[in-house]
């Protein structure tokens, strides 16, 4: 399936949902922020938030550097 | 110098002009952390007239952040000048009647209020748990901040401001536990370099009083992968946050609130205990820190670090051997393992 991620069009092979898409991306052990065509999906809700083709994902990963 | 003429291109742009110039002047920011974010918006602020900078920093000039934090010389990472002083002389040089106020210590609740009043406060912080002090020392003095931070070729920024939107606390809901830092995958200056120029102008909006201009978003990019990100996270504002809420208790300005360090007595070692609300993962950590890994058990792990070993258990304590003492240990810490 293909998704905009963070604004680049990204092929993603074995994400169901958004908890998977994190995954995929190693930063499921990170807080993040993340957002679904344009509607923000909180924490709770990451395992079972569907993803489809076409969706607009924006991500947001806390770091602390500085 | 002739101060007409040193901020006359500043002014001439239609979003300062003469009033948001003279605001500027008249602005007390305090700057936490004086690293890559903080030496560099430090600079930028100075030159852009600020009236009053605070400048606090807990650490020293080494030769590993001459290639970020501009700042500094090779004399001052030979001499391991404390950071604020190092950043105080080279403003001074830059222009020489600001009025700057450094302190090396650590951030603490109470150093912080002896700063106080101030306008605003930048974060050029490496650690997640000193930001929530800012967050809760921010909200408490209704002054707004600007979260700030970066790694690799990564950066994010949000300005919280009271009784506008979610505080930090709301957005993160609990500490995070360390991946990436700059120790371990490194950094590069045009990251720190994005994340700056945000804040730096943030920060100009709210002190001349655009406040329509803020950008409103919390907003992360990548120099390296190209991708970008802003997000409208209104909706993430918790009614009942312990910070920003209907009754908020500032929990980070309590002392139980705070990571522990205590010096264990004739062990030349530092015992770090954990905020209450962090999660620790030793599977997590060995993983990240393969390459400082020496040991692991189901209890604990080993990691050697820069001639110290760092042993965690599973309840989140670290003892920490080889260090100068608590400071050092808790900024160890921090970097390492989270908080």
């Amino acid at each position: 399936m293909q998704i905009t991620l963070n604004g680049q069009l990204q092929n993603i092979e074995n994400s169901q949902t958004v908890a998977d898409l994190l995954e995929e991306l190693q930063i499921a052990h990170k807080k993040t922020v993340v957002e679904r065509n344009g509607t923000i999906v909180i924490e709770e809700f990451h395992q079972q938030e569907g993803l489809m083709d076409g969706d607009r994902i924006e991500i947001i990963h806390f770091v602390g550097g500085g | 110098m002739n101060t007409e003429e040193r901020f006359s291109r500043q002014r001439l742009f239609h979003g300062i002009g003469w009033e948001g110039q003279e605001r500027l002047q008249e602005a007390h920011v305090i700057m936490v952390g004086a690293g890559a974010l903080g030496s560099l918006t430090a600079e930028t602020l100075v030159r852009a007239g600020v009236g009053k900078l605070t400048l606090i920093d807990r650490d020293y000039v080494e030769e590993s952040n001459l290639q970020r934090q501009q700042l500094y010389t090779e004399a001052d990472a030979e001499a391991c000048t404390p950071k604020a002083e190092a950043a105080k002389k080279r403003l001074l040089d830059i222009r020489s009647d600001a009025s700057i106020e450094i302190i090396v210590g650590e951030a603490d609740p109470a150093l912080l209020e002896n700063c106080m009043p101030a306008d605003l406060i930048i974060d050029g912080l490496d650690n997640m748990e000193t930001r929530l002090m800012i967050n809760d020392t921010a909200l408490k003095h209704q002054i707004p901040w600007i979260y700030g931070a970066c790694v690799g070729a990564y950066g994010l920024s949000y300005t919280v401001r009271p009784g506008q939107g979610p505080c930090l606390r709301c957005l993160m809901k609990g500490i995070p536990m360390e991946g990436e830092t700059c120790d371990t995958v490194g950094i590069i200056a045009p990251a720190v370099q994005f994340v700056s120029a945000t804040q730096v102008t943030e920060a100009m909006k709210l002190l001349t009083h655009s406040f329509e201009q803020l950008r409103g978003t919390l907003w992360s990019f990548d120099v390296w992968s190209n991708e970008s990100s802003s997000i409208y996270v209104d909706s993430l504002q918790d009614k009942d946050c312990p910070s920003c809420g209907e009754s908020p208790a500032y929990p980070a300005l309590a002392w139980s609130g705070r990571s522990k360090a205590e010096t264990l007595c004739g062990r030349d070692a530092v015992q770090v205990k954990p905020l209450p609300d962090m999660q620790v993962s030793l599977e997590q950590t060995a993983d990240v820190h393969k390459q400082h890994l020496s040991k692991a058990n189901q209890h604990l792990l080993v990691l050697n670090i820069e001639n110290k070993r760092l042993v965690l258990f599973k309840d989140g304590r670290a003892i920490i051997h080889g260090v100068s003492g608590e400071v050092e240990a808790r900024s160890l810490y921090q970097r390492y393992i989270g908080g």
